[in-house]
């Protein structure tokens, strides 16, 4: 008999293609919302040995149920140990720690250099849409090795220039964080409601890594300001029955991220 | 600072001894949760003005003050509340329309910030937010900050390393200590004499309380004197550095207190609806804070049932379950 077609959502399928990043023995940076829910995918599903760090200063949360935000008590569940702010952030910008944290972050805006903006639309004094701010993501783009970057696939967010830069990807390419004094990493990856985005070894700039079933390269490319290099490109995994069991049933039940 | 052995007060008292117009002020807690929102709801009904607001992240906190208009100038690393406003609603919409200053760190700056304060030294160095805008655009322009005396000539500064390569670095970034007049906190237990214990994660509130020229602590509990010091080192707050100490139970509601209660969604998705129209939201602030006379009056409009659903499980520390859609 032959299986039925899965049904799944963008959503979902974000979820798990950056679950499938994170490997075993991450440190991983988590923001609020799908960030949270991919960190305890991957836990759940292909690195149980990955380790849950949160700015506020719970440092490897077990995560029963999912937490609306970073300070959310939820985070404190069965965590190794409860600091505070200092605490997080010098595990993340200690080179002996750092180099093992993976970030995922979200923003506004991107460029092709995985430079984010997550503070403002328009003259930063007299901003037409004020977004919340770097919040811990300036921290963690500056010092952890790899980042990984939500975003969702649309012209007016994947700018050639961010109008504020909030979070430092590479810069302007493939010297621009050592001349900015930064330490050795930087984005690996965006993931979008259409497709999964790598950075180029030697030119730090974006290229399309990976389309989603049902779009096509072209498609993705009319969802750009800038242009990227698509020969690279192929579709990606769908999710696994497994991997959309344990992200529905045992992540999100109430379906508060995945929505 | 206040070395007296009893230094509890009401929450009206406290607020208007140490909380004044113009105050450079900051509050405890992260985003939803244990913000100090008794004593935030006393300064908005106390009509309190054009405060000099610090913040990391206190989402919940710094909107409601935001929003009533009691705050002139904000350095700040995140206004945001979470799932409940990606963006704060009143902070985005006051910022827009230029209602206040504001001048943006990243988190961990402000907590060294808060912590160079702490220390008595004028600055810390960090290496987050080389190559950003963070150091190149600046809220405040460089003619105001001239011409006020309570803060510094810069937002940050960059330097070459002036130990060479050691540790690998070759800039910092140099961020500038605060001092706050007042920086309130909510604490699960104090006693009489101000002595503090925070269960759970402590965010950077013992590094605002040391760097604040006077603090208010209010708390669930107040309790005994030798309850706390039975066991010192699982107290953050010194007395010593404690000028109020004030018992409100529930007093960081709708944000959570890990151990006692949940973060109220149905308080927060109401508040957040409302914060997005002028007129409800002036209906809101009639109805729930100029209203009303204190907390326990908040706490009984809400009444006990909300109470009750948020309460926290003893094994987890919140509500286990809780319908948070």
């Amino acid at each position: 008999m032959k299986a039925p077609m899965m049904e799944y959502t963008a959503r979902e399928l974000m979820a798990i293609a950056a679950a499938r990043k994170i490997n075993d023995g991450d440190i991983v940076f988590c923001g609020t919302g799908i960030s949270m829910l991919a960190a305890m995918a991957a836990k759940h599903i292909n690195a149980p040995n990955s380790i849950i760090i949160f700015e506020t200063g719970a440092i490897d949360s077990q995560l029963e149920e999912i937490p609306l935000a970073v300070a959310d008590p939820r985070v404190m569940f069965w965590a190794s140990a409860n600091g505070g702010l200092a605490d997080a952030f010098a595990i993340m910008q200690n080179p002996i720690t750092g180099q093992r944290v993976v970030g995922i972050l979200g923003a506004a805006q991107i460029d092709r250099f995985g430079n984010l903006n997550s503070t403002a639309i328009g003259d930063y004094t007299r901003p037409t849409v004020r977004f919340s701010g770097s919040g811990g993501a300036c921290d963690v783009a500056s010092c952890v090795r790899r980042t990984i970057i939500f975003m969702q696939h649309e012209r007016r967010k994947f700018v050639s220039q961010v109008d504020y830069l909030t979070s430092p990807g590479w810069l302007n390419g493939p010297e621009g964080r050592d001349k900015a004094g930064l330490s050795g990493g930087g984005p690996e990856a965006v993931i979008t409601n259409l497709a999964v985005m790598g950075f180029d070894d030697h030119t730090r700039e974006m290229f399309l890594e990976a389309y989603y079933p049902g779009t096509t390269p072209t498609q993705i490319l009319a969802h750009m300001e800038f242009t990227v290099d698509i020969s690279r490109a192929r579709e990606i995994q769908p999710p696994t029955a497994r991997e959309l069991q344990i992200l529905r049933e045992q992540c999100d039940p109430q379906r508060l991220i995945l929505g | 600072m206040n070395t007296a052995p009893d230094k509890r007060m009401g929450l009206a008292e406290a607020v208007a001894r140490f909380v004044f117009d113009g105050a450079h002020i900051s509050i405890g807690g992260f985003t939803i949760n244990r913000n100090p929102m008794a004593a935030v709801y006393e300064i908005i009904r106390q009509r309190i003005k054009n405060l000099h607001l610090y913040a990391h992240s206190n989402g919940q906190g710094v909107d409601e003050l935001v929003g009533a208009g009691c705050v002139a100038k904000v350095e700040i690393a995140y206004g945001g509340s979470g799932r409940f406003a990606p963006t704060c609603i009143c902070f985005r919409q006051a910022v827009e329309n230029q209602k206040i200053a504001v001048e943006d760190y990243s988190n961990y700056q402000m907590t060294l910030r808060f912590l160079a304060g702490a220390m008595g030294v004028p600055f810390l160095p960090t290496r987050s937010s080389l190559g950003t805008d963070i150091i190149e655009k600046w809220g405040f322009p460089a003619s105001m900050r001239r011409a006020d005396p309570q803060i510094p000539d810069h937002k940050l500064l960059v330097m070459d390393n002036p130990f060479g390569a050691w540790g690998q670095t070759t800039k910092v970034v140099l961020v500038p200590a605060i001092q706050t007049d007042i920086t309130i906190l909510h604490a699960q237990k104090a006693d009489a004499n101000g002595t503090a214990r925070i269960e759970g994660l402590t965010f950077a509130d013992v590094e605002q309380a040391k760097s604040a020229r006077h603090v208010i602590v209010t708390c669930e509990d107040l309790v005994e004197p030798n309850a706390l010091r039975a066991c010192p080192d699982r107290n953050q707050i010194p007395g010593l550095i404690v000028d109020a100490v004030v018992h409100v139970p529930f007093g960081a509601y709708p944000t959570a207190c890990y151990r006692y209660y949940d973060y109220d969604p149905v308080y927060l998705k109401d508040y957040s609806q409302s914060a997005r129209d002028d007129l409800q939201h002036q209906a809101y602030l009639e109805r729930w804070i100029y209203g009303l006379q204190d907390h326990p009056a908040l706490l009984e409009q809400v009444g006990a049932a909300r109470l009750e659903m948020i309460k926290a499980d003893p094994g987890t520390g919140y509500a286990k379950g809780l319908d948070r859609r």
